[in-house]
């Protein structure tokens, strides 16, 4: 049993629903080979580093699984090659550091600490100086 | 007299140190690029092991994880200016 985990960017024509509607479709092939679904997250319109299909902006989505199955690698690969909505995916097998911080990442306890911690900073530096 | 060296400062050289065997940072994400920027330069080229100071094992995860950054485009192959 490994634990994978796939970012892919879809156009960034589609709607908000097509976007979601196609993470779905690729959430339904993983369960239908009985891999397990641990984490889906939805990033949003980003915008790219550089351009691919002459596009700057794209869906970015994540899905980590954790299946025995290995094959079930490629025929999610060869979904994503079959739809012309996915523009670019990238899967990773997550060793054993990897799954502990992803653990820790579902959390949130990796950007919301430190917004809180430079919020709480700054609030406490501005006190200060009001006192002085 | 006059034309004898000036004695190096020895102390000023820092030793260089390995960040993630000193912090205990274990796995390198390759969807974080604010981390990641740390270690390429202005034009997206990834930084020589003697600048960083990075050990030989976690260069090599660092040097995995750009590559990957760079096929979603989450770093660019090249820029001119990134800095």
């Amino acid at each position: 049993m490994s634990n994978y985990e796939t970012v892919f960017i879809l156009n960034p024509v589609l709607s908000e629903d097509q976007a979601k509607d196609a993470v779905e479709k690729f959430k339904k092939v993983l369960t239908k080979d009985k891999a397990e679904v641990i984490n889906v997250e939805q990033w949003g319109l980003k915008k790219m580093a550089y351009p691919i299909q002459n596009k700057s902006t794209g869906f970015y989505n994540l899905i980590e699984f954790a299946t025995e199955n290995t094959g079930i690698i490629n025929t999610l690969e060869t979904e994503f090659r079959r739809d012309e909505s996915v523009m670019r995916f990238l899967t990773t097998v997550l060793d054993k550091h990897a799954i502990a911080y992803n653990a820790r990442r579902r959390k949130g306890e990796f950007n919301r600490n430190k917004k809180t911690t430079t919020t709480t900073k700054t609030t406490t530096k501005k006190r200060e100086g009001a006192e002085a | 007299m006059t034309l004898m060296n000036e004695p190096i400062k020895r102390a000023e050289v820092k030793p260089k140190y390995c960040r993630f065997k000193k912090n205990g940072i274990k796995y390198i994400d390759y969807k974080d690029p604010d981390f990641l920027l740390k270690f390429i330069n202005e034009q997206g080229k990834i930084l020589p092991r003697r600048l960083t100071g990075t050990s030989w094992k976690f260069q090599n995860k660092v040097a995995q994880a750009v590559k990957r950054a760079r096929h979603i485009a989450i770093l660019p192959y090249l820029a001119d200016q990134m800095k």
